[in-house]
């Protein structure tokens, strides 16, 4: 097995802790952005400071992708025959924002508007050096 | 008061047409409004174009002739058409010009819109993960709304369905085969809550309209169509657009809101005086939603308003009497200028086997392009 690495450590940091969004802050208003951004589009501000963002919430929306979307950009399975849906949502992280991602879940009968989740991530892809390449999701607590 | 008229329709066949290019379309379209309206080319003092993937527009002189007019290009994503207009009116309405055209036309590969994110250092994680797909915003929208304000599934494929019906008495539309509801529920689930069906695919076609000063325009037409407001509306903080990385907490209701309420002040009407409409429904939860925020119903009335037939050619407000993008497809640079020309024809009573009864006298149109940009027309005759 690889050694797992994240997908950009420009937004999700694998830590000792677990892992890690990485996003900023306006200086002047406090709104929250990820990715990270030089301005704030609440304020017009252009004064952010880097922020890592909280790790639970409650599901906001969501959705089941239903077909193997196309690669590139998609680093994940898009043979028609082994392609497994998986769900996409925006999780309210609590005084910062929605961050849309994964969801470890997949069924629409059990997915639900407020359930708690918590932030982990799914292997996506190997790199050309044998390493699991993780992105962020969310999974039900 | 009014001041600006569209007194010349044309379009070109909205599908798929093997070895006619989008520009070709385009052009075709352009004669057709201006034997319409019985001008020629040369007549013509400036036009402002739209394609997202067929072409500069402003390049299509060398087909229509060289004539030295002001052509101006404009690109707003599914809003383009409707921003070509609104640019053509602005020109017509400050005075400078006294007849022009509005000209949209596209060409798209198959398949759904390539999906693309925010720009940034190292892999796109964006879409290498797997999200950026336009067909998961909508997914994500419709479905937050169902469990909001209590829409159904069968309620998104009564919408589909009444889309195809409409389309199949259309000879200008795409898909002309009528679908039951059943048959759009049961198909591939593509983003839950939505099915392959209930969205529409990118596609082919072109629209012109020719435009003039309202007080010269009985010299066109037996019956000129006046354009009482033509507004497009960018996003404000808080709203819910497609391919967000992130959202604010705050919620605001989107820029359909915005440019409707700036529609209806400026053209003096309301909601209650609208007789057909034409909203966008990249797939069908976006017409159940566009019909709250255009201001047509509150939130949750269209669960009952589609069990009564409300939105049917015959019912009490008529939404895409033309099969909307569901039945046409969405060539971009055009689909914003099909919803007027259908409205044009409507109110001057030539939309044929579905006419909407009633002498109908104010329509109304809506495009939503992304990354959030709304376009509201209001017609009357
Ligand atoms: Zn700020």
């Amino acid at each position: 097995m690889g050694q797992a690495v994240s997908i950009n450590d420009n937004i999700l940091l694998l830590t000792d802790d677990g892992p890690r969004l990485k996003g900023a802050v306006c200086n002047d208003c406090g709104t929250h952005v990820f990715p990270a951004a030089s301005g704030c589009s609440k304020c017009t501000g252009s004064s952010m400071s880097e922020a890592v963002l909280g790790t639970e919430g409650a599901l906001w929306a969501w959705t089941v992708q239903g077909f193997p979307p196309k690669a590139p950009p998609y680093l994940g399975e898009t043979d028609p025959a082994k392609f497994q849906p998986y769900g996409v949502g925006y999780v309210t992280l609590e005084g910062e924002l929605k961050v849309e991602a994964r969801l470890t879940e997949a069924d629409s009968k059990v997915l639900k508007s407020g359930m708690a989740m918590r932030l982990t991530t799914v292997p996506i892809a190997q790199d050309e050096d044998g390493n699991d390449i993780h992105t962020f999701a969310f999974e039900p607590v | 008061m009014t001041d600006v008229a569209i007194v010349g329709i044309g379009m070109h066949e909205f599908g798929r047409h093997e070895g006619v290019s989008g520009m070709e379309q385009g052009a075709i379209a352009v004669r057709r409004a201006c034997s319409d309206a019985g001008v020629a080319w040369n007549d013509i003092e400036f036009a402002y174009g739209g394609s997202y993937a067929a072409g500069s527009p402003d390049t299509m002189v060398s087909m229509l002739g060289l004539t030295g007019l002001q052509f101006i290009n404009v690109a707003n994503g599914c809003a383009t058409g409707g921003s070509a207009l609104s640019s053509a009116y602005n020109a017509i309405k400050s005075g400078a010009y006294e007849l022009g055209m509005a000209i949209g036309f596209d060409k798209h590969p198959r398949g759904a819109f390539s999906p693309s994110g925010p720009a940034g250092e190292g892999r796109d994680w964006y879409g290498g993960s797997g999200m950026a797909l336009t067909t998961q915003f909508f997914g994500m929208k419709i479905n937050h709304y169902m469990e909001t304000h209590g829409i159904t599934n069968r309620s998104l494929a009564k919408v589909a369905a009444k889309a195809f019906r409409n389309g199949s008495k259309n000879p200008m539309a795409w898909r002309r085969k009528p679908l039951s509801e059943d048959e759009i529920l049961q198909a591939q689930m593509l983003s839950y809550p939505l099915t392959q069906y209930m969205f529409c695919n990118p596609g082919e076609g072109g629209v012109a309209l020719v435009m003039c000063k309202a007080d010269v325009a009985h010299k066109y037409s037996k019956n000129p169509i006046f354009l009482r407001a033509s507004v497009v509306r960018s996003r404000r903080f808080g709203s819910f657009e497609v391919t967000a990385p992130s959202l604010a907490i705050e919620h605001n209701g989107g820029p359909t809101i915005d440019a409707s309420k700036a529609a209806f002040e400026l053209a003096g009407v309301g909601p209650a005086d609208i007789d057909v409409a034409q909203l966008q429904d990249t797939e069908s939860g976006a017409e159940v939603m566009h019909m709250a925020e255009n201001g047509f119903c509150e939130h949750g009335e269209q669960e009952a308003m589609l069990a009564n037939g409300d939105t049917e050619i015959d019912g009490r407000l008529p939404v895409n009497t033309d099969g909307g993008c569901l039945a046409n497809g969405e060539p971009i640079g055009a689909s914003g200028l099909r919803q007027v020309y259908e409205n044009v024809l409507q109110l001057r009573g030539d939309a044929g086997e579905r006419q909407v009864p009633n002498d109908p006298k104010v329509a109304y149109t809506h495009v939503y392009g992304a990354p959030g940009i709304s376009g509201v027309t209001i017609l009357t005759r």
